[in-house]
């Protein structure tokens, strides 16, 4: 390439003192200005901010810049902040390069000698790169005006409802045979104590007739493919052997079924038919069954539901089916399931009957119930006189994994045994909590409320329950009085923390999103981006991203929908330029790219007896450059050539410095 | 040996490690300034070449940062690098250089300590390896 040699602005960020109190950033932009082809090196408070950015314009005009460098923050963070800069000023947005000398210098280093000296190898690095930039142009694809959200709990149902009110197309994907999620099965909200299915049904009925919504139950995502505003995904939606459409949820079926199982809907503590609703006012409002508890299937040996239906909507022979969905944008409203108590044997669950989780209580307290809201033992079915609730189990617990606070359960549990309070007015009821957590609108005024209502809160970590002359003793370290006590009791309520729903590390690897360590779905930004993910037109919506409540998770829905919707309406997106490019020249059409490429993106031409690139396919790994043999592959933006520079950059020091280091580079010395 | 400062140099993929190095930074984790990291979009792209350039041109070690297996942002460039580095390190052995100059790891863009652990780690055991002595010129590979 024939071309005058590039004219680079280098700019050094203060960042205020992110960044200078630990490198000294006159130091280094002095040292830029000294390297090959830099025309001008600066350092300024805040690059990004508006002056910062009208510095570089500036420059571009006046001096003629033909690259960028700026040494500040992560790419992750202000590189499309530059590149805008950039190419305000009339330059093409790729010739900036971006230097990160805070995440991955300033941040992580003490010594301000040996950071400066780093963060001069990091520009030194950044300035050969930018050399060696070349311009692209970006291309735009469009967008499919369609989302899928995945998960119907109240998450997705608000997302949901949100893009078919914009006027898009939504596929609403949810696992079991109902929409509702977690929500259905509350009995009241805190702290305002509305009554959870109140309140949520109108939801599910209003999504499930919206015009622009379908629903996909019992279905789960197999597969994605495709980018931003064009994936597609595969939905595996298994057999409901009921004709949604025609059933009338009359129950004739459920009637002379003769098995008997756990209602997981009920958590067990009631039992249903093989052929069941999950709960009465499931949506869609139909029957479904489960093949492997039916005594019906193979060889026909029951079949009375078949008898028994007029409507004739029973069909054993239906298949499980898997369909393609093309959606310009996917919404993860996957949610979280109840930390699991037999981890922790030393609380008794699964052993005394009397100790149960929260949501079983939650149970307990339904009107919809197993015991139809009328609190009792499940041993005996005697009212309990005393009643413990437990904090924090399953939560900012290291020892089982969970070191997080899940939110919810303080408040969960002073709703709880609000509930408790006003259905057995003469109970004792004791709380042990580690701390009270009430930080929500209107959150501290209950607790209050509650306190005052007669409950006790004892500050204390409970190590043991076990069964003593037929009462269960908690036996609790008391924090404040500096002594362990022993709590006989009718009855414990484990408050059980919130942990990422089953599936969802599948999932994460199907559709390539980052887990935090929390196990929960990662976002973009922890403060500014909290619905967007990793990938591009992926949203996260509720408990998927994070324990929260309703409100926060309704907020987050509607932050997720209206992402989605922007995305939507805009028609086009961007889409990389950095992809793969061969130099048919040189190709020897040995194939070994193909075989490699995860896109199959690399085509062999029959024509020209080389290997092509489809570029729309292509989405920029660089694994195909990095194996050819003929060196015909170039990643743009990520040359070998642009590596390599990198390289000698950063290593250069180490030839100058010392004797004792010049002296272990001898092949240095043999070339010259 | 105690007074070597070795030179390390670093690939990481854009999706995990150099995430994962960016939360360190972000959590103000600690770790040797020795390292110094090139970005590049999937631990697909790094080319063993590269990795033979930086230890002919004085790198004393070499990280490289990719997504857990499964968890690749293109499929499986992960276990391409993996594969490629495995290889590279019985060529290591050929020439005169320590494989163990030559560190895989998996970090995820949640694993900020983990990143900063394995940086920390790996430069002290480059230290105690001391300088990589070149005996013979590297220019013939």
């Amino acid at each position: 390439m024939a071309k005058s040699a590039p004219k680079i602005g280098v700019y050094i960020c203060h960042c205020g003192v992110n960044i200078a109190q630990t490198v000294d950033v006159k130091a280094v932009a002095e040292y830029a200005a000294t390297l090959p082809n830099v025309a001008v090196a600066r350092d300024y408070m805040y690059m990004c901010s508006d002056p910062g950015q009208d510095l570089i314009k500036k420059d571009i005009k006046e001096l003629g810049l033909t690259r960028v460098v700026v040494a500040a923050c992560s790419p992750r963070m202000h590189e499309p902040t530059f590149r805008g800069a950039v190419f305000g000023a009339g330059l093409n947005p790729y010739l900036y390069e971006m230097c990160n000398i805070r995440e991955q210098c300033s941040w992580v280093h003490v010594d301000k000698a040996e950071a400066t000296e780093k963060a001069k190898d990091l520009v030194r690095s950044a300035v050969a790169r930018a050399s060696l930039l070349e311009p692209l142009e970006d291309r735009y694809a469009d967008v499919t005006k369609a989302v899928m959200v995945v998960g119907a709990g109240i998450a997705g149902i608000q997302a949901a409802l949100d893009v078919a009110e914009a006027g898009h197309k939504v596929y609403l994907v949810e696992k079991e045979a109902s929409i509702g999620g977690h929500m259905a099965q509350l009995d009241k909200t805190f702290p305002t104590l509305d009554c959870s299915a109140c309140i949520l049904t109108p939801k599910m009925v209003d999504v499930s007739r919206h015009p622009n919504v379908e629903l996909l139950t019992l279905s789960t995502v197999k597969q994605v493919s495709g980018f931003v505003g064009s994936f597609t995904v595969t939905v595996h939606q298994k057999a409901r052997y009921v004709d949604a459409s025609q059933c009338t949820a009359c129950g004739d079926c459920a009637k002379v079924c003769p098995q008997r199982l756990p209602d997981e809907f009920n958590l067990g503590l009631s039992t249903r038919t093989a052929i069941y609703q999950p709960f009465p006012q499931a949506v869609p409002a139909a029957f479904c069954r489960n093949a492997e508890q039916c005594l019906g299937s193979l060889p026909l040996a029951c079949g009375k539901c078949l008898a028994a239906c007029e409507k004739k909507c029973i069909d054993f022979d239906q298949k499980d089916i898997e369909r393609d969905y093309e959606v310009g944008a996917i919404v993860i409203a996957t949610g979280m399931d109840v930390f699991d108590a037999l981890t922790l044997p030393e609380f008794g669950y699964g052993k005394y009957p009397d100790v149960l989780t929260s949501l079983e209580f939650e149970r307990l307290c339904s009107a919809g119930g197993p015991t139809g809201g009328h609190i009792v033992r499940i041993s005996d079915g005697e009212e309990p006189k005393d009643v413990v609730f437990i904090h924090c189990v399953g939560s900012r617990d290291k020892a089982v994994g969970n070191e997080y606070c899940s939110r919810v359960c303080c408040m969960f549990i002073i709703k709880q045994a609000h509930l408790l309070k006003d259905k057995l007015p003469s109970a004792n009821v004791t709380s042990y909590y580690m701390d009270i957590r009430a930080y929500g609108k209107g959150f501290e005024e209950f607790y209050d409320r509650v306190r005052e209502e007669g409950v006790r809160f004892k500050r204390g970590k409970p190590s043991e329950i076990f069964r003593r002359k037929g009462k269960l003793v908690v036996r609790v370290d008391d924090t404040l009085l500096g002594k362990v006590i022993e709590h006989e009791t009718d009855m414990v309520v484990l408050g059980v923390g919130l942990v990422p729903s089953e599936g969802y590390r599948e999932l994460a690897q199907t559709l390539k999103l980052s887990l935090s360590s929390d196990r929960f779905f990662l976002e973009a930004h922890p403060k500014l981006r909290p619905v967007d993910t990793n990938i591009d037109g992926v949203y996260l919506a509720g408990c998927a991203q994070g324990p929260k409540d309703i409100p926060d998770t309704v907020a987050q829905a509607k932050g997720a929908a209206s992402s989605a919707i922007a995305l939507l309406n805009k028609g086009k997106v961007k889409v990389d330029p950095i992809v793969a490019d061969i130099d048919e020249n040189v190709c020897s059409s040995c194939h070994i790219c193909e075989a490699l490429c995860p896109y199959q993106a690399l085509i062999y031409d029959e024509h020209k007896h080389t290997m092509t690139v489809n570029q729309i396919l292509c989405k920029g790994c660089g694994v195909c450059p990095s194996a050819c043999p003929s060196e015909a592959i170039t990643l743009k933006h990520f040359t070998s050539a642009q590596i390599d520079a990198q390289l000698e950059a950063l290593l250069a020091r180490d030839m100058t410095e010392t004797s004792e280091v010049s002296d272990r580079v001898p092949s240095q010395k043999v070339e010259a | 040996m105690a007074d070597f400062n070795p030179t390390i140099i670093g690939f990481a993929c854009n999706w995990c490690c150099y995430a994962g190095a960016d939360l360190a930074g972000t959590s103000r984790m600690k770790y040797p300034p020795n390292l110094r990291l090139i970005r590049v979009m999937c631990s697909g792209r790094i080319d063993p070449q590269f990795i033979l350039k930086a230890f002919k041109e004085g790198a004393d070690g070499i990280f490289i940062g990719g997504c857990h297996p499964g968890d690749c942002h293109y499929v499986s460039g992960n276990y391409k690098a993996e594969k490629r580095i495995d290889l590279l390190k019985g060529l290591l052995a050929g020439l005169g250089i320590e494989p163990e100059r030559l560190e895989l790891h998996w970090v995820s863009a949640s694993e900020g300590q983990i990143f900063a652990d394995a940086v920390t780690a790996f430069t002290e055991r480059i230290r105690a390896f001391g300088p990589l002595a070149l005996t013979e010129p590297a220019g013939a590979y």
